[in-house]
């Protein structure tokens, strides 16, 4: 660590001679420390799944959640600071409500997207400011059909089928790319992002993990919501059954 | 010695306020208005009519409108008065339906929240000088109890098992009074259509911005449901009876 971005890592305001903003790259770094978020965009709906690490067992079950809403059809889910994202969904809810009272329908994804995409960017550029060391997973249906998009700390914005942040991005990036995202439909995607989650979880780093589970699709009304008791038990079953099979397969491979 | 200044037309500014003005004014008349909503407790729940007319003065301009909303799962809102009003209403409370829901609490608004929320809106605006031109009623069921509400234009509140704005207050109450009050908790859902619609006809018959396409709605323990309009069946045969009205 010593050698790296030395003098060219003080502030966002200053590129390094070979064109970096290193403020920006360790923005990016705190992302990777945090447990992982992943968004899944199928045929009929998007789901959003996060593996939320306790610090402590005495944490109230389903307390501190890490997947929000932002407008009623829009989820957010991320992996980074939770203080930043607290931050950047209250943008992102000041934004959905402001084009609403001005258009008066709800916010295109495209649209959210690139405002807080614009709005995470102005803090790359000042050196009084740090930039948010958060990705952003933004999730809707509009009336372009479902929608996925990432906001990434440096204020890039793009559109995805499926998409991962945080510790287990790797694991989780070539799960979602063996998935058929056209043809899948949200219930079940909602039990292949559980087992993308617990697949991405490691246990030797942190013991105590718990999924969060939403979606928008036509079950949920098109609103954004938590997925309900019942099917996030069936994912966790699904997923946990996945993981068996895996090891046993691992185990006669050894053999 | 000071610079010479001059604004430029762009920085000019109307006084707001000037003895050659008069005083400042807000609002003084709606334009599209609605007329009476009725409403009144039964056994299931809460019944409310309107009918579909935005007059425009006496002019019958508006014949397709929708004067009730349903906010949240168990509360029912009836505009009458200002059209554009009870828009401005309709959004405010959309706003607030969507916080509440953003906040993922599991909890969700109830009855007298939003009649709360409506009468602190209507004070609130009497206050300013600047009022919404509506009476309301909210009704629904708060915790397993129907409710009904009225909050108008001067901020004034009330809570009835039955209710009337506009010239309802002056028709249908008296009927109300007879039909229902003291009984509310024995009018079975058919009797409480019939109350309605023999109030919605005298209505129909003696207030000249009345019209006869209206809609019912209700709250029940099963939500809220708001009917398609429909017309109710009249009688002018002893039309060219009355007399004392010019004719």
């Amino acid at each position: 660590m010593t050698s790296i971005g030395t003098g060219y890592d003080l502030s966002v305001s200053t590129y390094s001679p070979d064109g970096r903003v290193f403020q920006v790259e360790y923005a990016q770094k705190a992302v990777d420390n945090s447990g992982t978020a992943i968004g899944l965009r199928v045929k009929d709906g998007v789901v959003l799944a996060v593996e939320k690490i306790k610090h402590s067992r005495l944490l109230v079950p389903n307390s501190n959640k890490r997947i929000m809403t932002a407008d009623k059809n829009i989820g957010i889910a991320t992996a980074g600071w939770m203080s930043d994202t607290r931050h950047l969904v209250k943008r992102a809810r000041d934004e959905a409500h402001s084009y609403n009272s001005v258009y008066k329908s709800s916010i295109p994804a495209k649209i959210i997207a690139e405002r807080m995409g614009m709005y995470v960017q102005a803090y790359t550029l000042y050196s009084a400011v740090r930039p948010f060391g958060v990705s952003t997973i933004l999730a809707s249906i509009d009336k372009d059909g479902p929608q996925l998009y990432m906001i990434e700390p440096s204020g890039q914005y793009v559109g995805y089928r499926g998409c991962a942040a945080g510790k287990g991005k790797q694991v989780a990036k070539t799960e979602i790319e063996k998935l058929n995202l056209e043809e899948l439909t949200v219930r079940e995607a909602v039990k292949e992002a559980a087992r993308i989650i617990y697949a991405a979880h490691d246990d030797a780093k942190d013991k105590l993990f718990e999924l969060e589970l939403s979606w928008v699709c036509e079950e949920s009304n098109r609103l954004h919501a938590h997925v309900p008791q019942s099917v996030l038990d069936e994912a966790i079953e699904y997923a946990e059954r996945a993981l068996d099979d895996d090891d046993d397969e691992m185990e006669e491979d050894d053999e | 010695m000071d610079p010479i200044t001059f604004e430029l037309p762009h920085t000019l500014k109307a006084p707001k306020a000037a003895p050659s003005l008069g005083p400042t004014s807000r609002t003084m008349q709606p334009m599209i208005t609605g007329t009476s909503v009725v409403a009144f407790k039964y056994k299931d729940g809460i019944m409310m009519a309107a009918d579909c007319l935005g007059s425009y003065g006496s002019l019958a301009r508006f014949r397709n409108e929708n004067r009730f909303m349903q906010v949240g799962a168990t509360t029912l809102l009836g505009a009458s008065g200002d059209m554009s009003d009870f828009q401005f209403m309709k959004h405010k409370l959309e706003d607030l339906l969507t916080s509440e829901y953003d906040m993922d609490d599991g909890q969700s608004l109830g009855t007298k929240s939003v009649y709360k929320y409506v009468s602190n809106i209507m004070y609130g605006r009497r206050n300013k000088f600047d009022p919404l031109w509506n009476a309301y009623v909210v009704g629904g069921i708060d915790n397993g109890e129907a409710f009904l509400g009225y909050a108008n234009l001067f901020g004034t509140t009330y809570q009835s098992d039955c209710i009337a704005t506009g010239f309802g207050a002056h028709l249908a109450i008296p009927i109300l009074r007879r039909r229902v009050e003291g009984r509310a908790d024995e009018i079975s859902e058919e009797e409480a259509v019939r109350i309605l619609d023999d109030c919605m006809r005298v209505l129909l018959y003696r207030d000249c911005r009345a019209f006869n396409k209206q809609r019912r709605a209700k709250v029940t323990a099963q939500g809220v449901e708001i009917s398609e309009p429909y017309a109710l069946e009249t009688d002018w045969s002893i039309a060219d009876r009355v007399v004392g009205y010019g004719a």
